[in-house]
Order: C-alpha cells, then structure tokens, then sequence
C-alpha cells in the first residue's frame, strides 16, 4: 500500500526527487526499526508493535491536516490545541448534555472545522501571517477548551462504547491475534483520505499551486482567497478528528492536554520531506514522519535511555532530515 | 554521486543512536530475563521538577538497598495524559516485576492498568492514586491533613480573622483538589471570622501564580494572608508579595520546597511551608513494590508523611532531611 500510495504525491517532474526523499525517510524508518530490534528483544514483541501504532495515530493525524497548511508555504500552530477544543466539545455533547455518540464526535470534527475555517479567514481575507494568527488561535481554543470544560476533565462514564469504538480490536475479532486497535485504522483511513484528497482532487492541486506560487495562481483566475481558507477548514477537521481519537483513548476529555502537540506534528510533516517552504510534499512522507518519531520514542524507552537524552535525540532527527531535505534540493539544481 | 553524502548522513545519525543507547545498554538490558535483579520501572509525573528529582533519588536509594534495577520517567508536562499511558505501555512490554505509578488522571490509565494485573505484575500507587483496587498500595501524603495544617499556621499567624488568598496549581489532579479542599474545610470549620479570597489556579507556574496574586493583592488591599498549594503558587506568591513592597505585611504559607522558598523563609518573607517528604515517597513505593513482588500483605495506603517547617526548625536535620534545593 505504502507505494501506491506515494504516486499520489505529486504530479510532474519533481515526483523523482520526492521518492528519493520518501525512500530516505522510510530508509532510516528501517534503520531504526533494524537498529531497536537487534538492540532489545522487548521492542520486538507484537505487543509493542501495537504499543507504536497506538502512539503514532493521534499525532499522525495532525499531522495530516499540517501536511496541507504547510504545503501551501503557510503554517498552523493552533491544531494541538484546536484537538484540545474539539475533545472537550465531545464531552460536552456527549456526557453533559447527554446526546448520542455520533453527534459528539460530529460536534468535535465540526468544531476543528469551524475553528480552521477561522484560521484560514484570518490568513487568506485578514493578511495576517499564519505564524500569528494560528499561534492566537493556538491560544484561544486553548482558553475555550478550559472555559467549556468547567477546568476539569469530562468523563466518558456514561458511554463506555466510545473507548471501546476506538481501543477495541475489529481487526482481533476477524483475526484472533490481530489485535490492532481501531484507533490505528482510523489514522490509516484518513491517510488514505487525505492522500486521494491530495493527489486527485482539485483541493489537491491548488494546494500545491498556492505553495509553488501564489502570485500566479492567482493570475490564472484561481479563487486564492477560497481555496486557501479552504486548506485552513481542512487542517481543522483533521485537529478535530485528532481530537475525538484522542478524547476516546484517554477516555475522557483533557483540557490541558494538548498543547505541544502542533510542534510534534510539525516535526513528522518536516521529516516526510515536506518543505515549509511550500509546494512540495505527500502523505505517505508524513505517516512515515509520524512514525519516525513514535518508533524512536518507543525505541529509546524500552532502551531505558534518559528522558533528557530522548528529546536530544528526538531535536537532531529533526536537524537531520531537514538537512537531507536541503541536500536534495542542492542536487537538483 | 553525491548521493552518498546521504548515507553518510545516515549512518551519522545511527552512530549518535548507538552512541546514546550504549549509554544506559546496562540498565535496558537487565529488565529482560529472570536472572537479572528484578526490574522496577517507576512511572511519574514529570521528571524535571526538584520535587520529582527528590523521588527518583529516594527510590534510587531504596533500590540500591534492596537490589533491584529502577527505570524513573514520567511526561516532560503534567498534562500529558496520553505521553504517560504510551510510558506505561512501553514499560508492560518489558515485563517488569513490579511497576510503582503516579497517575496523572485518576481514571484515564485503569485499562492499562488491568494489563498489568492480568499479566500478575503488582501495581504500586505514588503520589496521586488511582480511582481503582487494582494498585497494591499507595504511598502518597495526606494531603488533606497537610493543607489543613498550612490553614492552621496561617490562621494563628493572622490572628483568626481577616481575608486570605488561596493560589492552587489546579482544579483537575488529586494533590490540587485535595489541598485545596484541606485547606478551606479546615478554614470554615475552624475560623469562621477568616474569608478566603479565590481559589485561583496558577497551574503551578511561577509567574501566573504572581499575576493572579499581584490581582488579588491590588482588588483587597486589606488581605492578610496567602496559601500557595505547590511550590510554583508558592513561590508565584512570594514574588508577588516582594514586587508590591508587602513584605512583613501578608503572611505567606507555602508547600513543598526548594531553594526560592528556603531562601524566602530565611528572609521572613515567607512564614512557613508544609513540605512533604518525597525521598520518603520514592523509598516507600520501592519497598512496597519488592514486598509485593515477594507476595508481603500490605495495607492499602501507605502514608509517607509531611512537616511544617519555619524559622525556627528550617535546620533542624529532620527537616533538612526531607528539603530538596
């Protein structure tokens, strides 16, 4: 699946240079996964497989919706606390008032929506750069998250179903063994989702052309303004989803939990080989990003290797794949 | 090519790998077989915080005394719920002998939790408990009793009437609810002619914690006193209190240590601070968890203790026992 998906990418000339970075980046996902299971025969168990998957889906899907904003050479800090937003929302739908599971989790998709849709406002009518109109919203859904919330975390008691919908195993009741969680599922569904939104939509493409260049897309009658908000909405559905995955997992709805998590996004989109400089990147890049990061967390954990030590290691991944990034770009010209 | 350049790159970056993980290669490796010392890892809140530091080396001490291998880590925040459940999972795949866990949510980890309990693997409660049978025991301060002192000294100093402020760190975790309410139940039940001004949370950050007391300070220019529930609101108070030129004026009580609040009680800026004893914390949860690997009965909670600590004791060796710079 993984390469089918890749072809999605990006059309045009510079689909060679992009497999190369993807094959750099699945490379050292090897290398690591090589690496921690000569290491340690703990890594190695299914269990801690799963550990991985579990770990990686709800950053993953951030990251998602980062891959877009980011693509179009803009930027959204505002997704771990938009997520934030968007859990307490579900709580609040679903244990205060009462109202059934799937309106809640529409409610938290929705409202990651809604506040995107802001995002985009501001950037694309407002002028402002989206460094600081993300980093304000950062803070405003942060400050809405603790205000809804009543400053306490909202339990999911009352709808045990809901944990179970995402930490429960459909996978394991096909397959006895196979207990991969469904919260895993549904971070590869949404790639899958934003892959073909990506690459075969014309959301897509004029995300790529607002990042390659806005100026012209715009003289060629493209609607900049629109499609750019657009991409905004989008990143925010992507929070939300991430939101409600991670309301689920915890099973309930944090609202101090999340701030940070924009940053981690960030980084998997980045060691996909997306370029902040906008107009090139995939999805399949940043689910192997998103992976990246969870992988060698996990890796240096079960190492025991000190914390302070894991976020060194974690901060120079990061210097070196946007270093290669560079690199590539050099070759090619 | 100059494509090697790139795996130069690469095998750059698996040296530093390497390099890191042979690091502790000892200590990774003795979680494994049933040879090895029995492997303990303790799951906290955080690591950073001098209180946590304090911990880990009680818990070092009392792993070297027992002959078992610790593994100490918690989340970089105390919000991140979900960072420390991806802990305790990684740390069930190491299949350690006992495990010894402060619960950053009361409710969130149990699933993960009942892991461990089906694979027979003891659960060992610190600091924050869990809403739950499944931990052994839990040894954590009576946190309840200790803000209740605090309002106590507090009281006396002030002569049991006037207004005072209350600054917690927060609303969601077991400590910030329990002192809290220690603090104002034993208020209003003793010293009705006190008013409490707030609760306001700071979320244990030293700077909010000052701007929400500068606030306080400024709308009851009469206030009195001040409770700070952690060392962040503590310390936040007693920065307030300086910056307003108040000192001597507003009675200031705080919680847990540190050099800011040693510094300040020295100075008679500060009356006095409940500290808990968390070299004991980190002690009593590796005891408990070797006694419970063994099979010992233990009670359900275990109460590692706290002191009120001023002037007038501060180097007293008791007490200089149980602070941490």
């Amino acid at each position: 699946m993984a390469f089918s998906l890749g072809r999605f990418g990006r059309p045009g000339a510079l689909v060679r240079s992009d497999a190369i970075q993807r094959f750099l980046a699945f490379g050292a996902l090897i290398l690591i996964i090589v690496f921690f299971s000569i290491a340690s025969p703990e890594f190695r168990q299914f269990d801690n497989a799963i550990g991985i998957l579990i770990a990686t889906a709800v950053v993953g899907v951030l990251a998602l919706g980062e891959t877009f904003v980011i693509i179009t050479a803009g930027i959204d800090l505002s997704i771990g606390t938009v997520m934030t937003l968007s859990a307490v929302m579900t709580g609040v739908v679903v244990t205060n008032l009462g109202m059934p599971l799937p309106v809640g989790i529409l409610a938290g998709i929705g409202t990651g929506g809604v506040v995107g849709l802001g995002n985009g406002l501001l950037v694309a009518r407002l002028k402002l750069p989206p460094f600081i109109a993300t980093l304000g919203t950062l803070n405003v859904a942060r400050g809405l998250a603790l205000v809804i919330s009543g400053l306490a975390p909202i339990y999911f008691t009352s709808s045990p179903e809901f944990n179970n919908a995402f930490m429960g195993s459909l996978l394991g009741s096909i397959i006895p063994g196979f207990d991969i969680p469904n919260i895993v599922l549904v971070m590869f569904g949404a790639a899958i989702v934003a892959a073909l939104v990506l690459g075969k939509t014309i959301l897509g493409r004029y995300t790529y052309a607002l990042g390659s260049n806005e100026e012209a897309a715009r003289l060629s009658g493209v609607n900049v303004d629109a499609w750019k908000a657009g991409v905004y909405a989008l990143g925010g559905l992507f929070a939300g989803l991430g939101g409600v995955m991670i309301a689920a997992r915890v099973n309930s709805a944090q609202p101090s939990l999340g701030f940070g998590y924009e940053l981690e996004a960030i980084s998997a989109v980045v060691i996909g080989g997306t370029s902040l400089s906008g107009g090139e990147g995939s999805i399949l890049g940043t689910v192997i990003g998103a992976f990246i990061i969870s992988t060698l967390t996990n890796g240096l954990r079960i190492m025991s290797v000190p914390q302070e030590w894991q976020t060194v290691v974690t901060g120079v991944v990061v210097i070196f794949a946007v270093y290669l990034d560079i690199l590539r770009r050099r070759e090619q010209l | 090519m100059k494509s090697k350049r790139f795996f130069a790159i690469l095998g750059a970056a698996a040296l530093v790998l390497a390099a890191c993980s042979s690091n502790t290669g000892a200590s990774g490796s003795a979680s494994g077989g049933g040879t090895a010392k029995p492997y303990i890892p303790i799951v906290s809140k955080g690591f950073q915080h001098q209180f946590w530091q304090a911990v880990k080396k009680g818990a070092e001490q009392e792993a070297a005394k027992e002959n078992v291998t610790v593994n100490f880590e918690g989340p970089a925040s105390e919000s991140q719920v979900d960072q420390q459940m991806d802990m305790l999972q990684a740390e069930y795949d190491k299949h350690p002998a006992a495990v010894c866990f402060a619960a950053l949510d009361s409710k969130a980890a149990i699933p993960l939790l009942q892991k461990f309990k089906d694979a027979k693997i003891p659960v060992i409660g610190f600091d924050s408990g869990v809403d739950s049978d499944i931990p052994v025991t839990t040894a954590a301060t009576d946190n309840i009793a200790a803000a209740g002192q605090a309002a106590d000294k507090l009281a006396e100093a002030i002569g049991g009437s006037g207004k005072v402020g209350l600054i917690v760190h927060d609303q969601t975790s077991r400590t910030g609810i329990d002192r809290r309410d220690g603090f104002l139940k034993e208020m209003k039940a003793k010293y009705p002619n006190i008013q409490i001004i707030g609760p306001q949370y700071g979320g244990g950050d030293q700077l909010k914690s000052a701007d929400l007391a500068k606030a306080m300070i400024q709308a009851n220019p009469d206030i009195k006193g001040f409770f700070g529930a952690n060392e962040g609101s503590a310390i936040g108070v007693i920065n307030a209190v300086k910056e307003l030129n108040k000192s001597g004026k507003i009675a200031v009580v705080g919680y847990d240590s540190g050099q800011a609040q040693i510094d300040a009680i020295n100075s008679g800026l500060m009356l006095g601070a409940i500290t808990q004893n968390p070299i004991g914390i980190g002690e009593q949860c590796v005891k408990a968890a070797v006694k419970a690997i063994k099979g010992e009965s233990q009670p359900k909670t275990i109460d590692t203790g706290f002191f009120w600590y001023d002037k007038s004791n501060i180097n007293d060796p008791q007490i200089q026992a149980v602070l941490y710079k």
